[in-house]
């Protein structure tokens, strides 16, 4: 089964000829996954990579069969594309820019709102590395041969420590059903709990992995909906121990910037939650195998 | 981006924000100067640097004649001053505000904020003001006012009257308020910024309200459409290490440890710090290169961590996904061959062609102690930073 895209799911670039775009999509298509076309305005007609490209994101729907979307499009205009993608009717959309304005998030979030929740387009990311459902596709820029197929969801903040704990994983024979990255942004299209429900929702998932930072309230938010409503056990990590208060810590998103946003605190809200911790980051596949183990 | 009292004042003053009557002073006569342009025989000086809490740290003297006003100047300008928002290195003043004094009837407090759980702009009042939020919300947080506002209609005049009903003001007041709340919102909305907050807020005993202090923060990522605001930076109330670095692209963050760190991505470079933590180390910074660590950013990377000469061991930690191992690990022999390096050196490459990486390391005959694992990383890196404090110390 896996989470929002498998197999079939049929894709679209948006910023398809850019030269990032054309990497990660060439990419992307190496890996198995069922790329229809792209999106560059003003390039529709042409062909790109072998795939047809679109002036809009409406085209690739009504031609192309178009379902998900990868955004590649610079700061200044991704917010507009990713409305787009949602105006016309795409179900899943990753967005992949770095360095969006908060403002134009929260016109985004507010317009993605106004459709009605079975038709609204999920929206993971900004400043992330996309999903992958190892074995089966990928809509983002990770490395795909470090992912093992399997049973375990990941959903986490970061790129590279995602990588880490893939990796970890793969190392004791561990595979993942999908990767979900959800960005270092303060306001991002889906919550750590909003992946957690789909991934609750899955057969394929047995045991699911959240890596959090500090900043923001999501993982704590995240770990409540795991003692109320998820009867799968979450392990969890979060990185930012040694970041000082008021400190931007790369993502634009992790700073502490009030009481329960550091990395203990999370924690010690987490374990008072009855979410499993990994203590240090090299730990997060051994203690994913343990209660997997249990099971 | 922060930026000073003065700044955020003036440009809240073009929102038809009022604002108490001053003027900006790089010297002790420029102050006296500007005290008497202001008039009136009250004036309060104030230490323009980017952080609040500056009266414990002497950063805001109340003055009642010409030389006192002189000696304050004095007293605060270059003066390094160190608050609870600063970190130990304090920042240095090398600006004053010099303001009228304000006959204080009432202090209170407002600000507008991004709320990451409600995805929204917050504002946020009390008629509680001069003390920081944070205290106020841990002991009365009964008398915070929160309203949200919708961000496809924007601030509604009823959203503004009602906060300056939980202000406390009276019905005389309430349209100044209103007007007051709404540039400030204009203010957020067009300037793109995270963070405005006036406190205090004051009431005067005339009965006016006046904005005694002003803090703006802005949003990075949206300083590329606010060419106005992004030229307000002071790049000397700025750590000039993270200057250096983000005008090479990378995101340095100075800490007060002494292993220094080099990784690629930012989740991955905090858990690194962690892990330098958990084996008994502290890290000196954050420096995550992104994720194409070619040759040369790698060499800039190194310098840059190097350049705190506080620094006893390096650790480099890259996870190479679409990069491959091979291509960082020669960037890393090249930058080591070309920095005459002083201190040792922890290299834990993992990914794309590790085998590879692992090999010209290896082979390139460089003292380059490496490392398989995260934990193996850390440890390894804490037991050379320790070896390294003791032979400078026999030294």
């Amino acid at each position: 089964m896996a989470i929002l895209i498998n197999k079939e799911t049929r894709m679209i670039v948006q910023g398809f000829t850019g030269k990032i775009g054309s990497f990660h999509a060439q990419d992307m298509i190496n890996y198995g996954s069922n790329v229809v076309g792209g999106i560059t305005p003003g390039k529709g007609g042409q062909t790109h990579l072998g795939r047809p490209v679109f002036n809009t994101v409406k085209e690739s729907v009504e031609q192309a069969g178009a379902e998900a979307s990868i955004i590649f499009v610079p700061p200044a205009f991704a917010a507009d594309s990713i409305m787009e993608a949602a105006d016309a009717g795409i179900k899943y959309c990753v967005a992949i820019t770095d360095g969006i304005p908060t403002q134009d998030m929260m016109k985004v979030k507010q317009y993605l709102r106004k459709f009605p929740l079975e038709e609204r387009m999920v929206l993971t990311g900004p400043n992330c590395a996309g999903t992958i459902s190892p074995g089966k596709s990928m809509l983002g820029i990770m490395p795909g041969h470090i992912y093992k197929e399997g049973v375990v969801g990941i959903v986490g903040r970061s790129g590279t420590l995602g990588y880490e704990a893939a990796d970890q994983l793969k190392e004791l024979g561990i595979g993942i059903s999908t990767s979900v990255g959800i960005g270092g942004d303060p306001i991002n299209g889906s919550s750590h709990r909003d992946i957690l429900e789909k991934f609750e929702q899955d057969d394929e998932t047995k045991v699911v992995i959240m890596i959090g930072e500090i900043g923001g309230p999501q993982e704590v938010e995240a770990g409540v909906y795991f003692s109320q409503q998820m009867s799968k056990p979450l392990v969890a990590y979060i990185a930012g121990l040694t970041a000082p208060k008021g400190r931007r810590m790369g993502h634009a998103g992790a700073i502490i910037s009030s009481v329960g946003e550091g990395a203990a605190e999370k924690v010690e809200m987490l374990l008072d939650l009855g979410v499993t911790i990994a203590p240090t980051p090299s730990a997060m596949g051994e203690t994913v195998a343990k209660v997997l183990a249990k099971l | 981006m922060d930026i000073h009292e003065y700044q955020a004042k003036e440009i809240l003053a073009g929102y038809g924000v009022k604002i108490a009557e001053g003027g900006l002073a790089y010297s002790p006569e420029d102050a006296v100067l500007r005290a008497r342009e202001v008039g009136g025989n009250v004036w309060a000086v104030k230490a323009q640097i980017h952080s609040g809490a500056r009266g414990k740290a002497g950063g805001v003297k109340i003055c009642f004649t010409l030389d006192e006003v002189e000696a304050a100047a004095e007293a605060m300008l270059g003066k390094r001053m160190v608050t609870h928002q600063t970190g130990p290195a304090g920042k240095v003043c090398s600006r004053l505000y010099i303001e009228a004094g304000t006959d204080i009837a009432k202090e209170l407090y407002f600000s507008f904020l991004v709320d990451r759980s409600h995805e929204r702009i917050v504002m946020v009042g009390s008629a509680q003001g001069g003390m920081e939020i944070e205290d106020l919300a841990e002991n009365n947080p009964d008398a915070i006012k929160k309203i949200y506002i919708d961000p496809a209609v924007g601030l509604l005049d009823f959203q503004a009257r009602e906060m300056a009903f939980a202000l406390g003001l009276d019905a005389t007041q309430i349209s100044h308020a209103v007007r007051l709340i709404s540039g400030c919102y204009r203010a957020m909305r067009e300037l793109d910024a995270n963070m405005l907050e006036i406190n205090p807020l004051v009431v005067t005993k005339g009965g006016e309200l006046i904005t005694l202090d002003a803090k703006m923060g802005f949003d990075d990522n949206a300083l590329f459409r606010r060419q106005k605001i992004a030229e307000l930076r002071d790049k000397t109330q700025e750590d000039p290490r993270e200057m250096a670095a983000a005008d090479r692209g990378l995101s340095y963050v100075g800490l007060d440890g002494d292993i220094g760190c080099m990784i690629n991505g930012a989740g991955l470079a905090m858990a690194t710090m962690d892990m330098i933590k958990l084996a008994g180390g502290e890290p000196a910074n954050f420096l995550d290169v992104g994720g194409g660590a070619s040759p040369e950013r790698t060499e800039k990377a190194f310098r840059l961590v190097l350049a705190d000469e506080g620094v006893k061991a390096m650790l480099v930690n890259i996870f190479a996904g679409i990069n491959r191992c091979d291509w960082i690990a020669e960037g890393v022999v090249q930058a080591v061959r070309k920095i005459d390096m002083k201190i040792p050196l922890i290299v834990r490459l993992s990914g794309t062609n590790v085998e590879e990486g692992r090999k010209i390391i290896a082979d390139s005959g460089l003292p380059i102690i490496t490392a398989t694992t995260l934990a193996e990383a850390a440890e390894k890196a804490v037991q050379a930073r320790n070896e390294q404090v003791a032979k400078e110390g026999a030294a």
